[in-house]
């Protein structure tokens, strides 16, 4: 029966071998170039290079960090000019941070050594030359070969005096805060049902005194480095006078050695990982939309694996199986194809106003009425914003749970059973544990959506700055009512929100990075896991 | 050389109770289909009843009706009735746990738990809600010897079952069977995955077994069928063709479908 080219004849399948190989590697440069885009754009935020002085044909001079390069709009194809893009800082002065410059205007880039780099709590970095110090006492030190030393010794007591300030602004104050606006609303209810009322006026007055006693603290503590700065020129030879409380951090771009820069990036990530943002995002770290992006996917890990999982074991060992299951069927793997937009719709109609609305009717009746009607679960927050995301992912958990479940050996169902074992005991011990790497993979690809959704979030309780993180020191140490920060928002809102796009590019790319590393991270963490459980059944076939 | 491992069979024990799983006018259906003709028979107590025929006749499936295991199948029904000790195993006022705790069962692959050899022994008396330790190590210990295991794990108690070997896994499902003490085991081929030795030593267990439980056991093997049994029946295309001790089966049998099996002429 042997055909008679079987001999000679190639394979059969070979051409659909290079066929598919092509769509994996069109699938494979896509992924890397994205991820390598994104890498080099977001690690150059945190490179400090060499700062040249550009002089122009007129003249005049910038002093500024290179940026990119690019053909100047209506310049002939055939012979393409280019202009250049950099940061000269010091916007109250510039107006602008980024300025386009003409390649052709340019004479040369120098590099001066002189040139320090500063960036500051406001109006972005500065590039200035500088000629005075002036210490916290007040007295002016010209520059000499300690005063770099010096700078930065200025910059690091201002630094620590600021996080002083700052721990009585918001811990101390903010607790006190907290209190006021509890007494208040006692002392708006207790004047409503006509109850004396000394005890809480003296107590609001007792709290007045504290908060002036600590903004006098804080006051205070800020006056010891007020008097201290430093003075210089700018490219344009305008005098230029910056306090050094103002100051984040202070380096010399054209003196540093590849240590040093090294350095400096990894202060600027540290800070990047570990701090709030400041100028409107722009600058500083991005710890609150980190934790908020971390807090919200576990919640709703917690929340979407045991209904997830409990309707998959009713599903498939308790229901009969008929019509009514296949619909049901149906109707969860069509929920995975909802836009996730939807969902978030929902999570306003359903969780914020009617869910939210009657925690709030039920619990938080004085809290609205005495407090303005400001609502406390009735608004967008952390639990709702889980529920979104646990709902949208349910189909994820339960589709996974199921066909764990189905996986489980006939043979060990039956030996269970066989042995006397209820069903419920033999799912609790033998096939929930069995299938425990299935329903981890279910629940590593939930996460894995939920953390990288914005839409449904930005209506749900995602905000572009929030004031507290979910979880803090006050009782009740988790706060499921709060409005927070997500990193995926935080990228919509930089990139497309932002006042100021150039500068808010670089922060783009790097909180691109860091959702696409957190999202790994968590992957990589739940993969151990499933890889720990799965461990367990090797030899399970022989 | 698997000749040298014979044991020689001791005498059936007829001291027990005759019709201790009596069978009456049982047949069965997969849906539709009839998977067993109407029969009759007893097997008594502590004495060894092996199921024989060719493949897909329904041994294994009058087995599993033993313990109700069928009832995991969607669709079944059944006609006639079957009762151990003179209860029908179908009395609603039975439950079927409590049938499954006095029925044990060795299936054909081993099927250990992904648990610790310990957790798999005492597993029936876990369910049983057995917590306390003295007693489940009593009842590991026991039932381990008994399967002939264990000096072979004694020091690994708490290692994965699965790092056993086949032949040891099946005897850990069968001191995981008689870990808490059923009345009868049903085995359905416990030895088609295992080499003459394991085969050897799991028949020699059947043997020590006998004096405490009433086995039944199914089995492709007429030498393993004429070396363990006390009974055997012998099944063809759903139907009972004939039961009786197992040297008359063996030596004379009354049906020439019987001895056609036998001599390896069909099947
Ligand atoms: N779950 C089931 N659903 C439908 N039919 C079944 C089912 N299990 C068994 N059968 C059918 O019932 C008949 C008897 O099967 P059974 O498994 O009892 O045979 P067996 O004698 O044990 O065979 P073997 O020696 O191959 O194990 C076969 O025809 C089989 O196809
Ligand atoms: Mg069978």
């Amino acid at each position: 029966m042997a055909s008679p080219s079987s001999d000679n004849s190639t394979p059969k399948g070979e051409p659909w071998v290079w066929f598919t190989s092509v769509g994996l590697l069109i699938g494979l440069s896509m992924v890397a170039g994205l991820l390598g885009l994104v890498l080099i754009n977001g690690f150059s935020v945190f490179w400090a290079p060499p700062v040249p002085t550009v002089k122009f044909k007129d003249g005049s001079e910038i002093v500024g960090q290179f940026v990119q390069r690019r053909v100047r709009p209506n310049s002939p194809a055939s012979d393409p000019q280019y202009e250049r893009q950099y940061q000269i800082g010091l916007r109250e002065l510039n107006s602008t941070s980024y300025v386009w410059v003409d390649e052709l205007n340019i004479i040369e880039e120098k590099i001066v050594p002189e040139t320090l780099g500063l960036e500051r709590m406001e109006n972005g970095p500065a590039f200035i030359t500088p000629k005075t110090i002036v210490d916290a006492a007040g007295k002016p030190h010209a520059m000499d070969a300690t005063a770099f030393a010096m700078i930065r010794a200025e910059v690091e007591h201002a630094s620590e005096i600021r996080e002083r300030v700052l721990d009585i602004n918001q811990n101390k104050i903010g607790l006190v805060n907290a209190e006021m606006e509890e007494t208040r609303i006692s002392l708006r209810r207790a004047e409503d049902r006509q109850e004396p009322t000394v005890v809480l006026t003296d107590k609001l007055k007792t709290l007045d005194t504290k908060f002036a006693e600590l903004k006098k603290e804080a006051d205070e503590i800020s006056k010891l480095t007020a008097r201290a700065q430093l003075e210089g020129v700018d490219a344009k030879g305008r005098s230029v006078i910056i306090p050094f409380a103002g100051i984040v951090r202070a380096w010399e771009p054209n003196r540093m050695t590849t240590m040093d820069r090294i350095g400096l990036m990894f202060s600027r990530m540290h800070e990047f990982l570990f701090d709030a943002p400041r100028e409107a995002n722009t600058e500083g770290g991005l710890m609150p939309a980190i934790f908020g992006t971390l807090v919200m996917t576990v919640f709703m890990s917690l929340l979407v694996t045991p209904v997830g999982v409990i309707a998959a074991i009713y599903l498939k060992e308790y229901a009969k199986d008929g019509t009514v299951l296949r619909v049901v069927r149906i109707c969860v793997n069509n929920l995975a194809g909802v836009p996730s937009i939807v969902f978030g719709v929902f999570g306003l109609g359903f969780f914020v106003y009617v869910l939210g609305g009657t925690i709030d009717q039920l619990f938080f009746s004085d809290q609205l009425k005495y407090n303005n009607n400001t609502p406390v679960f009735g608004t967008g927050g952390l639990l709702w914003c889980s529920l979104t995301l646990a709902l949208m992912t349910l189909p994820v958990v339960i589709v996974a749970t199921e066909e764990a479940l189905s996986a489980v050996p006939r043979g060990m169902r039956e030996a269970s059973l066989a042995a006397g074992a209820s069903k419920w005991q033999t799912i609790r011990d033998i096939l929930l544990p069995a299938s425990a790497p299935g329903i981890l993979t279910g629940v590593i690809l939930a996460m894995a959506r939920g953390a990288g959704e914005v839409a449904p979030l930005m209506i749900v309780g995602v905000v572009k700055l929030a004031p507290t993180l979910p979880i803090d020191g006050l009782a009740p140490f988790l706060h499921l009512d709060r409005k927070f920060m997500h990193l995926g928002f935080h990228i919509y809102d930089l990139g497309f929100q932002s006042p100021d796009s150039d500068a808010a590019r670089p922060m783009v790319f790097a909180t691109t990075l860091l959702l696409i590393i957190l999202v790994v991270c968590l992957n990589l963490g739940a993969i151990t896991i499933r890889n720990r459980l799965r461990a367990r059944f090797k030899g399970a076939s022989f | 050389m698997s000749n040298a491992r014979i044991q020689p069979r001791p005498v059936a024990d007829t001291t027990g109770r005759p019709d201790f799983i009596s069978i009456k006018n049982f047949g069965f259906w997969y849906g539709d289909k009839k998977a067993l003709e109407s029969m009759t028979f007893d097997i008594p107590e502590r004495q060894v009843v092996a199921f024989i025929g060719p493949s897909g006749c329904g041994k294994s499936t009058l087995l599993r009706n033993l313990n109700r295991m069928n009832d995991l199948v969607d669709g079944i029904s059944h006609e006639g009735d079957i009762a151990i000790k003179g209860q029908s195993i179908y009395d609603p006022g039975l439950e079927v746990i409590s049938l499954r705790r006095r029925v044990g069962m060795v299936f054909q692959k081993s099927n250990p738990f992904p648990k610790s050899i310990y957790e798999n022994v005492v597993f029936a008396l876990r369910v049983m809600g057995v917590n306390n330790r003295a007693v489940l190590d009593e009842a590991c210990e026991t039932s381990l010897r008994k399967a002939a295991l264990w000096d072979e794990v004694k020091d690994r108690l708490n290692d994965n079952a699965l790092g056993l070997s086949g032949g040891q896994m099946q005897r850990l499902c069968i001191a995981r069977a008689i870990a808490n003490r059923p009345e009868i085991l049903l085995m359905d081929e416990p030895c088609s995955a295992l080499d003459p030795i394991a085969t050897g030593k799991i028949e020699e267990l059947i043997h020590e077994l006998k004096t405490q439980f009433t086995i039944v056991i199914v089995t492709h093997s007429m030498q393993q069928a004429a070396r363990v049994s006390d009974r055997t029946a012998f099944f063809y295309l759903g139907k009972l063709i004939e039961y009786d001790t197992t040297e008359k089966i063996f030596m004379n049998p009354g049906q020439a479908q019987t001895e056609a099996y036998i001599s390896g002429r069909f099947g």
